[in-house]
């Protein structure tokens, strides 16, 4: 109880201190758009961590649900002019939908073969955007509304880590662990394998689809080469270089890479290399990623349970 | 009253004949165990049985709380039928804590709303407790030791509340006081919970010791059926374990 009220105090002054320097012009506009990047990063690691982290489905089509969310909610915002929130929560259940009817047919396969399926369907998403003029084809989708501010970036990245911290303490969060651990086992103790992999895939989709509104109504302007097999290789970066089967590991990530990426800038020429090195020593020595292994020594809930706490105090163990 | 009855149960792979026209009946509270050379056809029987293969013919029916027919059986429903059973090769969810594989265990019966969560965890220490592994809650189940891992596999199979336990190969890779141990767990379980047990086991001295019924099979073909007296007099088992020259 004491903890949530101390982790509800800190999101308001982290809310309002962020709403204030924005306000009063301390945090410039390129500075304001690197911290809406950070904060569409982590909803996009958070989500795809749920189904390659946790479920133990490696996926690499999660740039095509943010494309989908992205196209919905340009669509709804610019051409239906329905209000953000509309179109915001569209975008999500359209991306889940999505990711239901890919899932289905998909989630059969395992390991390298499920990779190469969701890297299809992310090249299909994108080769029909590309082709479609209504939503512009490859010129792209021009004059969104800027809709997206402070308030909305902040509260979808808490929600999407509320939500899924949430979904994962819960026993139908136990049952997409136990998938990742062993199918076999898990299966044997009733856990229905299509059904958990599919709801992690809806899960994860539709919060890349509220990445995808988000940032569809920040950048005016979007195109499908936005979201082609590159964004979701940086996702999945993200996710391993924070730590797969981490929470914190794909906050830290996403903000990680988001900073590193913004010193680069200065050094141009130097900048795919200086990044690739920090990867490649984060994976030599941390592969388990920057906070990666801490979750995994069987602490997923430590903590968080208050059945934990109960039965230290009842039972003295 | 009969609680598993297996028809002309057959089984190919291909050209392989891997359980051949098996007829089995067993009734509630019977500790089975089934026997046979390797490549005998135990664990596909297993694997019949819990729906993971599908016979190529014949028929199996459980007789739990509700009939279950052959094409009723899927992995993921058998727990939900009664049905629960441990592997040959350990299985267990190896980054996850010893109390968290336990808990799993509930699934089936929380995705039912039949146990509220508070009495899941009441129930997944309270087993912990019973198996004596309580004070390991919060270890890795990776990281336990073989004996324990064995234990917090038949935890795991029994917070499903099955009626039945199928155990393959349980005493596999213990020394002979681990045995011993396991032979007095498994009579414990069947008192407490009032289950029928069928395991496959290569120990004899486990399976002549607890088993009430022996099935011997021989290339996928059920080859002798009797009390355990009866199975060590048998000149067809002796053949299968030891060859024509022996008898």
């Amino acid at each position: 109880m004491k903890k949530n009220i101390i982790i509800i105090i800190s999101l308001l002054i982290a809310y309002l201190s962020g709403q204030y320097l924005i306000n009063t012009g301390i945090i410039d506009s390129y500075l304001q758009l690197n911290i809406f990047l950070i904060g569409i990063n982590i909803i996009l690691a958070v989500s795809l961590n749920l189904i390659t982290g946790f479920t133990g489905q490696f996926s690499l089509g999660h740039a095509a649900f943010m494309s989908i969310g992205a196209y919905t909610s340009a669509i709804l915002t610019a051409k239906m002019g329905l209000p953000f929130i509309v179109a915001l929560i569209a975008s999500g259940i359209v991306s889940a939908i999505a990711g239901v009817l890919i899932g289905i047919p998909t989630l059969r396969l395992k390991g390298d073969y499920l990779a190469i399926a969701t890297l299809g369907f992310g090249e299909i998403v994108r080769i029909l955007a590309l082709n479609t003029d209504y939503i512009g084809g490859a010129i792209g989708f021009n004059d969104i509304p800027q809709y997206t501010n402070w308030t909305y970036v902040f509260i979808m990245t808490v929600v999407t880590v509320l939500v899924i911290r949430y979904f994962l303490n819960s026993f139908h969060g136990r049952a997409c662990i136990a998938i990742r651990e062993d199918e076999i086992a898990a299966e044997a103790m009733g856990v229905n394998l299509t059904l958990y992999k599919v709801f992690a895939f809806a899960i994860g989709a539709f919060f890349a689809g509220i990445a995808g509104s988000l940032y569809a109504n920040y950048f005016y302007f979007i195109k499908p080469d936005s979201f082609g097999f590159m964004k979701s290789v940086d996702i999945v970066v993200t996710v391993v270089f924070g730590g797969m089967g981490s929470i914190l590991g794909s906050i830290v990530g996403a903000i990680a890479l988001s900073v590193i990426s913004l010193f680069l800038q200065n050094i141009p020429e130097l900048r795919m290399v200086i990044y690739s090195i920090i990867l490649f020593l984060v994976m030599v020595y941390r592969p388990t990623g920057l906070v990666g292994k801490k979750d995994k020594e069987g602490k997923y809930f430590k903590g968080l349970r208050k059945e934990d706490f109960q039965h230290v105090s009842a039972k003295g163990n | 009253m009969s609680v598993l009855k297996v028809t002309n149960l057959t089984k190919n792979f291909g050209g392989i004949k891997a359980v051949t026209d098996v007829n089995l009946n067993i009734e509630m509270g019977e500790i089975i165990g089934l026997i046979g050379p390797n490549g005998a056809g135990k664990t596909t029987l297993f694997n019949l049985l819990t729906g993971i293969y599908v016979p190529t013919s014949g028929q199996i029916e459980y007789n739990l709380n509700t009939k279950v027919k052959t094409k009723d059986l899927k992995p993921h429903k058998m727990v939900h039928y009664g049905v629960s059973r441990t592997f040959q090769n350990i299985r267990l969810f190896k980054d996850m804590s010893v109390l968290d594989n336990v808990l799993l265990g509930f699934h089936s019966l929380l995705f039912k709303r039949s146990i509220s969560r508070k009495d899941s965890f009441d129930e997944a220490y309270e087993l912990l407790k019973k198996f004596n592994l309580l004070n390991k809650k919060d270890e890795l189940a990776k990281n336990l030791p073989y004996g324990d891992q064995r234990r917090l596999e038949i935890a795991r199979a029994l917070a499903s509340k099955p009626m039945i336990l199928l155990l393959d190969e349980p005493a596999a890779g213990m020394n002979p006081k681990e045995t011993k141990e396991l032979k007095d767990l498994i009579f414990w379980i069947r008192n407490e919970y009032h289950l029928t047990i069928i395991l496959i086991e290569h120990d004899m001295s486990l399976v002549m010791n607890i088993c009430e019924r022996i099935f011997v099979f021989d290339y996928g073909n059920l080859v002798a059926s009797g009390t355990p007296k009866e199975i060590q007099n048998n000149k067809r088992v002796i053949t299968a374990y030891l060859g024509e020259e022996a008898v």
